[in-house]
């Protein structure tokens, strides 16, 4: 089936390109084809709506097996999900402003830090690359431990008493993994823009520093978007680790709805499932966007 | 061995720098086990998420419909839910809905432990990656690769023995690679459950000794030294399974 | 097998009224000629015309929808086909050469031998240095294929079809895809092997080889031969409006 329609396409795609003039193939055409054919395969994602209700019955079928466990005189797992809605919702959102947050942050530094890595001083050049490498190699709750317990309970500044609560310790732990990331696909970025764009820049009297804003950094912008994007979905998944070190996130609410309603751990696998399709629904449209993105921009450039 | 014991015996003595994962020797055998742990459910996880990818990408190429669907939710599910969650979803919710059986102490057990479910949720998660990891590298092999295989006599499978594993291995290395170096870091999260891994027997010292910056640090150095001498090894792999005179 | 009843007088590649359709498009309308051994034999056409279609169908890359193809008496159109009994006796060399990049030439000329046919590799391993110096590249066995020209990459893509000890060999548009300087040298080895008495089949642009090699011309277009016959004649007096056209175009 495949091979057939292969072939066809490439049946279809000779007698475009060939006029009925017996002549070779010019070259460019010929390498151009090949290009075609050595390049990156992409990753081909036929998403539809289907694949929510697939999750949707999932869950309702872990539901329904609670329901079924849960027995006579106790309130149903659909009634008490629909009644904790608003609390966990609330708690979701929460999650969001996080990521929203430490995306920021951790975009904004990290951006700084990817410019050092191709700074012509040597040393910024080490210091950067040794800081990316550091917060790319530790795990993500490391990290955000790590920012929980080093960080103090407030700032002094000028007499002036700052807090500092667990959630902005947890935005900066979460934004230093970003960060560093962030970091290397600066750095790559520019390193993909070929040579000789540096070089038509220099001879046409551009200052370096007019070189990397108004002529590279602008080419990398397009190709930094879509693995921003992914880095983006990833920093999602990971504001739940906020939980763990006890920020009032969706988590920690769904340990306290588990306790308000005795204690049932036949609640434990609806919930958890509730949290995974809010999580779905979020961030499946991103990473859509992401693939579309990814193969809009890869036939550009 | 005892003279650098000691050394940190005297650290802290003079500095107030506490490391009895050095000098003392519960402490020291409890933090090697926790860090063996971690590279025991690392290594656990790292296989079994292989397995889960090439038999995925194999299911990919099915000709049944519905085959490659569930393969794709599966996908599409791990991919875009935290693993934390998972991994409450695998060892709170569904382990409480599964049958326990009776310990040798009378006890109600459960058929699966935390490090069980650790791995279950860590393989799955891996998994899911890897799936579209292989598939992208047996796509990346040109028709004209297995044409060429087939007509010097090669089989179906043998022509994807000889010929495209090996190529499209070489082209998705450095995408596994990355996967997998994520996979070690995202072993931190059995400590929500309670696996005894690196971070969790950490964590018990530092509430033992109250010596947070200490362990965070040394902890911290660890995951780093790990996690590097990991990548340092893949890129030398990658290196030594590069095609000659393709690419940089 | 059916091979049985063949003889060495009998053509050696043999098709009869072949038809292929991809979807709706009707590629052979109905081809039928004969190849004795020993015998060379260039295909021309403009593109689209289905003459690569037609080659690839003689080694059961492509299937064909009716008709039939005999290959020393082995037909071709059988659900049955033994594809291994097939592809011992054709060899193909593709446009784009097709080496496996990551083993060595001379691993390239090997595998198959020894992995498909199971032959000894002592043996496999002295005939295809014997072939690497057949093609001239002698000195580069052990260079990967992405180390080679497309010239040299064109020329163990032969050997390693010549390391299966065909009887017939396709060469489908082999030096389209190549560097002007490096198609000579390519074409050096098809005709040396030509000369050594091997049945080869070629589709090819390169008209003046295709005079001085061929022993017999084929012009295709829209999926039918329009004109056949010797180089000498084919070429000066060609009899069909089509083919006057097609060589006024190219020469």
């Amino acid at each position: 089936m495949t091979r057939k329609a292969n072939s066809r396409q490439r049946l279809q795609a000779s007698l475009q390109s060939g006029t009925d003039l017996p002549v070779l193939r010019p070259r460019s055409e010929v390498a151009a084809a090949y290009a075609e054919k050595d390049g990156l395969a992409f990753l081909r994602l036929n998403l539809k709506a289907w694949h929510g209700l697939v999750l949707l019955t999932l869950l309702l079928f872990s539901a329904g097996v609670a329901e079924a466990q849960s027995g006579n005189g106790r309130e149903g797992v659909f009634s008490i999900l629909i009644k904790w809605t608003p609390l966990l919702l609330d708690g979701f959102v929460f999650n969001i402003l996080i990521s929203v947050m430490s995306m920021a942050l951790g975009t904004v530094v990290g951006a700084f830090l990817g410019l050092m890595q191709i700074s012509l001083l040597p040393q910024v050049r080490f210091g950067s690359w040794f800081v990316t490498q550091f917060f790319r190699n530790a795990p993500w709750l490391v990290l955000l431990f790590y920012a929980m317990f080093m960080l103090p309970f407030q700032f002094e500044i000028a007499g002036v008493t700052i807090p500092f609560p667990d959630w902005v310790k947890a935005v900066i732990g979460l934004s230093l993994p970003v960060m560093a990331n962030v970091s290397e696909l600066v750095r790559g970025a520019v390193q993909s823009i070929p040579s000789g764009q540096w070089e038509a820049a220099e001879s046409l009297a551009f200052t370096r520093r007019q070189q990397i804003w108004q002529i590279i950094m602008p080419q990398c912008v397009k190709r930094m978007l879509p693995p921003w994007m992914n880095l983006y979905a990833i920093l999602t998944m990971a504001t739940v680790l906020a939980s763990v070190v006890g920020v009032n996130e969706v988590m920690t609410l769904a340990d306290q709805v588990k306790a308000a309603e005795g204690g049932r751990t036949d609640l434990l696998a609806p919930l958890y499932g509730y949290i995974l399709l809010l999580f779905f629904i979020y961030s499946y449209p991103i990473a859509r966007l992401t693939v579309q993105l990814e193969r809009r921009y890869a036939v550009k450039i | 061995m005892d003279i650098f014991y000691n050394w940190f015996r005297e650290l802290y003595e003079a500095t107030g720098i506490n490391l009895p994962i050095f000098y003392n020797t519960f402490d020291r055998e409890r933090f090697f086990s926790g860090l063996m742990m971690t590279i025991y459910l690392s290594a656990v996880s790292l296989i079994a998420s292989v397995v889960i990818g090439v038999v995925g990408a194999w299911l990919q190429g099915s000709k049944l419909v519905w085959t490659r669907r569930i393969v794709q939710v599966y996908i599409q599910f791990f991919r875009n839910t935290p693993p934390l969650v998972q991994m409450y979803f695998f060892y709170f919710g569904l382990s409480a809905l599964l049958p326990t059986f009776e310990n040798e102490y009378g006890f109600q057990q459960p058929i699966l432990g935390a490090f069980a479910w650790a791995c279950i949720s860590l393989s799955f998660f891996a998994g899911a990656f890897n799936v579209e990891i292989f598939r992208s590298g047996i796509e990346a092999v040109p028709e004209t690769t297995r044409e060429a295989a087939e007509s010097l006599g090669y089989s179906r499978l043998g022509a994807y023995i000889h010929v495209i594993l090996p190529l499209a291995f070489r082209v998705c290395l450095p995408a596994l690679n990355n996967n997998l170096v994520n996979l070690v870091k995202t072993t931190t999260l059995a400590y929500a459950i309670a696996v005894p891994e690196l971070l969790y027997v950490s964590g018990q010292i530092w509430s033992d000794y109250a010596n947070v910056p200490e362990m965070m640090t040394v902890l911290l150095l660890i995951y780093v030294g790990l996690v590097g001498i990991l990548v340092m090894s893949m890129n030398r792999w990658e290196r030594a399974m590069r095609l000659p005179g393709y690419g940089t | 097998m059916s091979t049985a009843n063949w003889t060495d007088d009998q053509p050696i590649v043999s098709l009869k009224d072949v038809h292929k359709s991809f979807g709706d498009f009707e590629v052979l309308k109905g081809i039928s000629f004969d190849v004795k051994k020993g015998e060379v034999v260039c295909i021309i056409g403009p593109s689209g015309s289905g003459k690569s279609t037609l080659i690839r169908c003689i080694n059961a890359l492509t299937e064909i929808n009716s008709g039939s193809i005999k290959v020393e008496g082995i037909e071709v159109n059988d659900p049955n086909l033994d594809k291994l009994e097939l592809r011992k006796r054709v060899g193909m060399v593709f446009q784009q050469y097709n080496l496996f990049p990551h083993r060595t030439a001379i691993q390239n000329v090997m595998m198959a031998p020894v992995q498909v046919l199971k032959q000894p590799k002592q043996e496999v391993e002295e005939r295809a240095y014997a072939l690497m110096k057949k093609v001239r590249l002698d000195g580069k066995e052990h260079s990967y294929p992405g180390e080679l020209s497309g010239g040299q990459q064109q020329r163990v893509a032969i050997a390693r079809s010549l390391a299966m000890n065909p009887q017939v060999m396709l060469f489908d548009e082999v030096t389209a895809a190549l560097d002007p300087e490096t198609v000579k040298e390519v074409l050096a080895t098809i005709k040396d092997l030509a000369q050594d008495g091997m049945t080869c089949m070629l589709v090819t642009h390169e008209m003046g080889f295709a005079k001085e090699v061929a022993d017999h011309m084929y012009f295709t277009d829209q999926g039918v031969i329009v004109e056949d016959g010797p180089p000498a004649e084919f070429f000066a007096n060609p009899r069909d409006e089509r083919t006057q056209k097609f060589l006024g175009q190219i020469i």
